[in-house]
């Protein structure tokens, strides 16, 4: 026999002025099942929550349903009180009657009966609520970063700060990301490779840390705590074991290809270490450029290599890794060249983007640091740079800022007048956005002290014209038409998600937005976590954004992955799925529907029948209780702990006996 | 620097006509966030009074007046550059249509004078013959804009290239061609 407390809580004047709590109590008092009913101005204080603790003991109550406000704000609080009087926490239900009541509502009236309808509700449903028990799964402490850029970077460092081991996956065969293509950053012009390679020696160094370069996450299967990996690492054709790393293979090596650290502006060998600081610092071989596995011939790496490293033999090979957190960070590509056809980007030889114009300005770059004309190789006296190449640019497809471009281009144009003193330097804008510490007054210095002429206005065409570029633009604040000779233009090109973001996002089982950048589970109170738990978000592969923000992010993702990795168990609320096993029929329908994989085959054995089939389960320590499963299972063999269909009926069955009533 | 009040007049005359414009055109003018990309392209935008952009603005704030007497929605040559390049699809083409329609039907003076008159003599001349009577029409146009040699220095060679002709086309079912005008007249009466 159901013996239900019911609580309404008049939440000072939240509740209170818009329904007659009074009312309500007393009217709760005679539903069926209901052995206790009061009201309480604060119920969620500490004399609210007694006045639950004591009639729990004094009335035997077999279930609580507390109205006041939504079950995200004091759902725990109720609960962890009904526990200390010894009853299962379970057992406690929630009827929203400010959020969903008196908050949207006026008439006093109606929003009574809506209240009184609510509490009847939950009343119903508390009386089949049934006792559950916390899910606990154990945790593998070790966390994978996937991608080596400057967020895997850190997000890497911050977790073996922790001692706690971290796996690296990195696409291509340096660690490094676009941060290491960078000269001098914004805003306080540091170089990016003394900043960076520190970083990069410290996390490859540690005992803590594996790094898989030139590897791509294969599969990934499990759930928070415990996830399988599968990583392929992509042949490299060198033994880095045996390889010291001499690179008089790549001295060798005959085939030349446009390298991609140089953004083509210089070309690498078929077997290559991308840049001089990489890690590792050991070449791999690019094998469709290659000439021995294109032809059959040549071999010279092969027959030069001091340490026999060189095996053309080898294959891709799978390795597998168990960890308990993943760390997404699989940065950014800048937006296809052909969009841009008006602007010549790709055809005109001058017309370069900010990532070529970085390593025409980098020490280490192509031309040694010296800013040139790709045509001529002659030093070029104006450059016009063009912000919003793609950005804002509904008609491009990319609707958003790519929120760094605003800042590179005012570090470039300052760049070049450090470089070329009697220089000009044009930049066309929409809009400044300079909204980080000391970045206004970055841009400012570049006006004030670089002497660098802002227009305002987008450029409608970049052409060619007997050898010299034409830069077509306008200056809205003048209303002019402009045009400038340049002799080279800096195009800053749209940032758009890396390219197999998607692929990963499917893999990983998490969210990707219209433009391949990542999902976050709340854009503001939860900006590293994904939908998937133990799955975080680190840097650009979420939005365009800095490296400030990109660090920022990562250690976020980091302490959130410390925080998860910490206890030795996990535990999870138990309003998870079952499967009845006498009921399924194995047509796996609830498989293919679960986004989160918890759905698992297992071998049955009727105890009936005596006979075994390969029936669904559900994994607790996967499932997220969305219910998804449950209306495409033809047998109704799925249920939802805590939110099973007969207490859905019966809360709908009660709301309908008041409609009755009221008629 | 002239002064306009916006402010006074948005919520009533000026709102409407921004609305007026975005219906009859079938474009979102509001969504314009003045990159200048049109004006930068535009090839006719030397002679201009007002940029494209200004224009968009203009109509964006209501500035009625302003917009329906200026030069440039006469000298838009409705070639598209803008609309091609607008990253807010805006088809600043069709929005130039209706300001020189509204213009028109108002009775606001064109600064250019000479684009109205060659429109007028260009529909007269479609009233008129059914089919585009080119020597007519230069005549008729030289004769009222005042330029009038203009261009005649190229009549014998465009004559003899059968460019242009001396008579008038011979277009059947002119009844035809009456009544499509008289259709468009009852159209605009409404």
């Amino acid at each position: 026999m159901a013996r239900i407390g019911v609580f309404i809580c008049w939440c000072g004047s939240n509740i209170a002025s818009t329904v007659d709590v009074k009312a309500v109590a007393e009217a709760a008092a005679d539903f069926p099942g209901v052995a206790h009913s009061v009201e309480y101005k604060y119920m969620c204080s500490d004399p609210g929550q007694t006045l639950i603790r004591q009639a729990i003991k004094e009335k035997q109550l077999t279930g609580l349903v507390v109205a006041a406000c939504s079950p995200r704000m004091h759902e725990p609080t109720f609960r962890r009180a009904a526990l200390e009087s010894g009853m299962n926490p379970y057992l406690v239900e929630m009827a929203n009657i400010r959020e969903h009541c008196s908050w949207v509502h006026e008439d006093r009236a109606e929003a009574t009966t809506k209240a009184l309808e609510t509490v009847r509700m939950l009343v119903e449903k508390v009386r089949r609520n049934t006792p559950l028990e916390e899910i606990r799964v154990p945790v593998t402490k070790r966390a994978l970063v996937i991608g080596g850029g400057v967020a895997g970077i850190q997000a890497g460092l911050d977790i073996i700060s922790a001692g706690i081991p971290v796996t690296v996956v990195e696409r291509t065969p340096s660690i490094g990301g676009h941060m290491s293509q960078l000269d001098e950053t914004f805003p306080t012009l540091d170089c990016s490779q003394c900043i960076l390679t520190p970083k990069m020696v410290e996390l490859s160094q540690s005992p803590l840390t594996t790094i898989y370069t030139y590897s791509e996450i294969e599969e990934v299967t499990g759930y928070v705590g415990n996830f399988k990996v599968k990583i392929r690492q992509k042949a490299k054709t060198v033994d880095h074991v045996k390889c010291t790393g001499c690179g008089i293979c790549v001295e060798k090596c005959p085939a030349k290809v446009p390298s991609e650290f140089e953004c083509g502006l210089a070309d690498r060998k078929a077997i290559y270490v991308p840049f001089p600081q990489a890690i590792p610092n050991k070449p791999v071989i690019d094998r469709p450029n290659c000439i021995y596995f294109a032809k059959g011939k040549c071999g010279v790496c092969k027959k030069i290599c001091p340490a026999e490293a060189i095996d053309y033999d080898v294959e891709d090979t799978i390795v597998e890794e168990e960890v308990g957190a993943i760390v997404v960070a699989t940065g950014y590509d800048l937006i296809d060249r052909a969009l841009y056809g008006e602007y010549g980007y790709g055809k005109i030889a001058d017309v370069v983007d900010g990532l070529q114009f970085e390593r025409m300005l980098s020490a280490s770059g192509p031309t040694g640091g010296k800013l040139i004309k790709p045509s001529t190789g002659e030093t070029p006296k104006t450059v016009v740079f063009v912000q919003c190449v793609g950005s804002r640019d509904d008609s491009k497809g990319i609707p958003y800022c790519s929120r760094i471009c605003c800042m590179y281009t005012a570090k470039h144009a300052m760049l070049f007048k450090h470089k070329v003193k009697d220089g000009k330097a044009y930049i066309f804008y929409i809009d400044v956005r300079a909204g980080g510490k000391g970045y206004e007054e970055f841009v400012k210095r570049a006006v004030d002290e670089d002497r660098v002429v802002y227009l305002r206005g987008r450029v409608s065409r970049i052409f060619e014209k007997n050898g010299t570029v034409f830069v077509k633009g306008s200056d809205t604040i003048s209303g002019q038409q402009v045009e400038i000779r340049a002799d080279l233009v800096v195009l800053a090109t749209a940032v758009a998600a890396s390219d197999g973001a998607r692929q990963l996002a499917q893999k990983l089982r998490i969210g990707f937005d219209q433009h391949g950048f990542l999902t976050e589970a709340h854009p503001k109170l939860r900006p590293v976590e994904t939908n998937t738990p133990g799955v975080y978000l680190a840097g650009t592969c979420q939005a365009p954004k800095d490296i400030p923000d990109t660090v920022s992010q990562a250690s976020a993702a980091a302490s959130k992955v410390l925080g998860l990795l910490s206890s030795d168990e996990l535990v999870r609320e138990p309003l998870v799925a079952h499967v009845s096993e006498s009921v399924c029929i194995s047509c796996f329908a609830c498989e293919d529907t679960c986004p989160y994989g918890a759905i698992e085959r297992v071998e049955w054995k009727d105890p009936e029948t005596g006979l075994t089939t390969e029936i669904a389960r559900v994994n607790p320590g996967i499932c997220e209780g969305c219910g998804a499963c449950i209306p495409v299972c033809r047998p109704k063999a799925v249920d939802l702990r805590g939110f099973s269909e007969e207490q859905i009926y019966s809360e709908i069955n009660a709301l309908s006996d008041m409609f009755k009533v009221k008629r | 620097m002239k002064s306009t009040s916006v402010a006074d007049s948005t919520k009533t005359a000026s709102t409407q006509f921004l609305e007026r414009v975005e219906e009859q055109s079938g474009q979102k003018v509001r969504i314009c966030y003045q990159c200048g990309k049109c004006s930068a392209g535009c090839p006719v935008g030397y002679a201009m009074d007002l940029l494209p952009n200004q224009v968009m603005r203009l109509v964006q704030l209501g500035l009625k007046d302003e917009v329906l007497s200026c030069a440039t929605i006469w000298l838009c040559a409705s070639c598209e550059t803008c609309a091609t390049r607008c990253p807010r699809e805006i088809e600043i083409v069709k929005v130039m249509d209706v300001l020189r329609q509204k213009s028109r039907r108002e009775g606001y003076p064109s600064p250019a004078r000479e684009v109205p008159v060659f429109v007028s003599a260009f529909i007269n001349n479609l009233k008129r013959f059914g089919r585009l009577y080119e020597a007519g029409l230069v005549g008729v146009y030289n004769l009222l804009s005042g330029h009038i040699t203009k261009d005649m220095d190229k009549a014998p060679a465009m004559l003899l290239k059968r460019k242009i002709a001396l008579m008038p086309p011979r277009v059947k079912g002119m009844g035809k061609v009456r009544k499509i005008m008289k259709n468009i007249e009852e159209m605009r009466q409404q």
